[in-house]
């Protein structure tokens, strides 16, 4: 156990960044790359290439086994991530590295399993020390989060929740009350991938959500381009992009290709959220 | 007139609200599946207690499946369990061929009762995406079942059974290409088709209330075989004994004993090539707790929570979860768990034909291989239910390279008309 003496986490960064966008009439844009994809150091060398086209936020990826959430991409990712032998320490290294290197604000996407296995209390304070401002955690329903939550709040990490079209208004007000940082709504049913559109029901999912609540909203789910990216700025706090980034990657013939795609899809990304398409 | 063959538990006390079997079950799922699961649930609780509901699944199961299945002596079989009565719960007399059916037909009604018109399934050995397919087409459903490669190749018979029967049949390249992984695959269909699908989970694990919905539904296994062991050996037996993948067919067998203190509940677990081999899918000998397609159970998993590749030679127990009320009956003692190897089963496929004339399926093989350990253990006065899951018919080619009966083959036996008083250890 660390004691009252442990560093806290990076929430007060989270939520200065959004605050910081909102107050240039923006929405922020928020980058997912999967840790150890294509290796640990080239993972790194992504987000720092993410954050410097433009990125305000970056979610890494833990990569797991059993992507039941991610398309087809993410899951290619995961695996090149995890026959590399990926360890959870070296997600910790790449939040530590990406945020010494650039002082933004680096959040943690994964599935539950490898926290509940890994002990909660070692991941929220290691992931604080590191640097980190939170997680994302999509399976775990806001009935099943208080341990989470409880060891989230003490080492100052953000507990972002995903909320779904299908959610209903009630339940929208319970998961926005168990939340901080932001709400990540998910802008249609699905996995994640690239999409030719981003529906209507992403635009009536955050109506609904900000009715419930004063955190920042934030879209994801297949946006991969500046167009998309500037319709759902229109209407949500943040856009969330993550296949479109991985996707580029796979397509590059070697990293240095890769990361300059990175950075620049980021960039037109940047200009999306500020409106330029 | 109370129903007959859909006896849900009348205990009803696990699991509990939030879907508990002490410290196993819940629902571990994306926010976008909660209404879809939730809406499962409300309408299962309506469905349970509405008489049209049990009327209409009871005469499905007469009619259709053909219950109550056969208690089957095999006292030939039984002289290689140490001297042991030994019955068999006829499962694979059911229509389809397997145990599956019974869940299927549940989930059939009230995928209409919900109004939805698109099933999906997955399936390892196929049995249950059999009678999935086997349900779409007599009611009319579309259906969509999702089989690993692997499985594809090795039950191969079951994939042309469902296509004969008009389902969509998806071969999961991803991950182990196993039963695991066309469950993820399953998930990720019912996140995009939520609004009209239903997704016909065939195993008590998942999310509640599948855990508990499905062994409902398989309860009558054990209700049957507690009634017919009493009115043909007298009294209880001394062991209930079943395969354990998922654990459906067990929790089936084993339910109606729970109260009987004295029955032990053994659940045989595929051993693969040896537990100590690494090469096995013994999820409670060998697993730690953790969450693996929307519940805590055991899950075979690495020191950082990554699931482990699992291994059969049965596609239908090659898993590496296991449902939560199996986690809970393990830990409260009341259940036993032993690990078989693919040889023992298969040795015990082969027993049971050639001194029956029943060919079992591989999973089933399992308990079979259990059962003539657990008739040495308990002697001549031993009494021992065994449910016969499923028949062995999809997994001849299996078999026949295992033991090399194809003409093809060099290696084709001698000791064909072996009575099985001697089953050799000549196969690899």
């Amino acid at each position: 156990m660390s004691g009252a003496a442990s560093i806290g986490g990076n929430i007060q960064l989270l939520n200065d960044t959004l605050a910081a966008a909102k107050a240039e009439g923006r929405s922020a844009l928020i980058a997912y790359l999967p840790a150890g994809f294509p290796t640990v150091d080239g993972g790194i060398e992504a987000v720092k290439a993410a954050f410097d086209g433009g990125a305000d936020i970056v979610e890494v990826g833990l990569p797991h086994s059993d992507p039941v959430l991610d398309g087809p991409v993410i899951q290619t990712a995961d695996d090149i991530a995890l026959r590399g032998g990926l360890k959870i320490r070296d997600v910790m290294r790449t939040v530590r590295e990406a945020h010494e290197a650039t002082g933004k604000p680096v959040l943690v996407m994964t599935y539950w399993n490898p926290i509940d296995r890994y002990g909660v209390e070692r991941f929220t304070a290691e992931l604080a020390e590191a640097g980190g401002a939170g997680c994302i955690l999509p399976d775990l329903p806001v009935q099943e989060s208080g341990l989470w939550r409880e060891h989230a709040e003490k080492h100052g990490l953000a507990t972002v929740f995903v909320v779904a079209p299908s959610s209903k208004d009630a339940r929208l007000a319970t998961i926005t009350a168990a939340g901080s940082g932001f709400v990540y709504a998910a802008s249609l049913m699905g996995v994640t991938g690239t999409r030719e559109s981003v529906g209507e029901q992403a635009q009536d999912l955050v109506r609904r959500t900000k009715a419930t609540t004063d955190l920042p909203v934030c879209v994801g789910l297949g946006v991969s381009n500046a167009r998309q990216a500037a319709e759902v700025a229109g209407f949500a706090d943040g856009v969330i992009v993550g296949s479109a980034f991985v996707q580029r990657m796979l397509d590059a013939p070697d990293e240095r290709a890769g990361l300059a795609a990175v950075r620049a899809l980021a960039a037109e990304l940047a200009d999306g959220v500020r409106g330029g398409a | 007139m109370p129903s007959q063959f859909f006896i849900p538990d009348p205990e009803g006390q696990v699991p509990s609200a939030e879907g508990y079997f002490g410290a196993f079950g819940g629902k571990f799922i994306p926010e976008a599946l909660v209404a879809a699961v939730d809406e499962v649930a409300v309408e299962y609780d309506k469905a349970k207690s509405d008489p049209a509901f049990a009327a209409e699944l009871d005469d499905l199961l007469v009619h259709y499946t053909g219950r109550p299945s056969s208690l089957t002596e095999v006292p030939r079989f039984a002289e290689h369990a140490g001297g042991a009565r030994v019955f068999l719960k006829r499962e694979d007399l059911n229509h389809t061929g397997s145990h599956k059916i019974n869940n299927v037909l549940g989930q059939a009604l009230l995928t209409k009762r919900m109004g939805k018109t698109r099933v999906i399934a997955e399936t390892g050995a196929g049995q249950h995406g059999v009678a999935t397919a086997t349900a779409c087409a007599l009611f009319g459903l579309e259906c969509t079942i999702y089989m690993g490669e692997i499985d594809t190749e090795r039950q191969a018979l079951n994939v042309a059974r469902m296509r004969m029967l008009g389902a969509e049949v998806i071969a999961v390249k991803s991950g182990s290409r196993t039963l695991k992984d066309a469950i993820n695959e399953a998930f990720r269909d019912w996140v995009a088709n939520v609004d009209r699908t239903h997704y016909l989970f065939g195993t008590v694990a998942g999310p509640h209330p599948f855990p508990a919905m499905v062994r409902d539904f398989h309860r009558v296994i054990g209700v049957e075989a507690r009634r017919q062991i009493l009115e043909r050996a007298g009294r209880l037996p001394d062991a209930a004994v079943a395969c354990v993948g998922g654990g459906s067919n067990a929790i089936g067998l084993f339910h109606a004993f729970i109260p009987d203190r004295d029955v032990r509940l053994i659940g045989c677990e595929p051993a693969g090539h040896g537990v100590e081999t690494g090469e096995h899918a013994a999820t409670l000998t060998a697993g730690e707790p953790g969450i693996l397609h929307g519940s805590r159970s055991y899950v075979l998993q690495d020191e950082e929570g990554q699931i482990t590749e699992p291994y059969s030679i049965s596609a239908g127990l090659d898993y590496p979860g296991i449902g939560p009320e199996h986690a809970y009956l393990k830990d409260s003692g009341r259940g036993e768990y032993r690990a078989v190897t693919d040889d023992a089963a298969m040795q015990a496929l082969r027993l049971l034909s050639r001194t029956e004339g029943i060919i079992p399926a591989i999973e089933s093989a399992h308990a079979l291989a259990g059962a003539l350990d657990i008739g040495k253990e308990l002697g001549k006065d031993g009494l021992i239910v065994v449910n016969l899951s499923g028949r062995g018919d999809k997994d001849m080619d299996t078999a026949a390279r295992y033991f090399g009966l194809y003409d093809t083959d060099a290696t084709v036996e001698a000791d064909a008309s072996a009575t099985g008083a001697e089953i050799k250890g000549d196969a690899k």
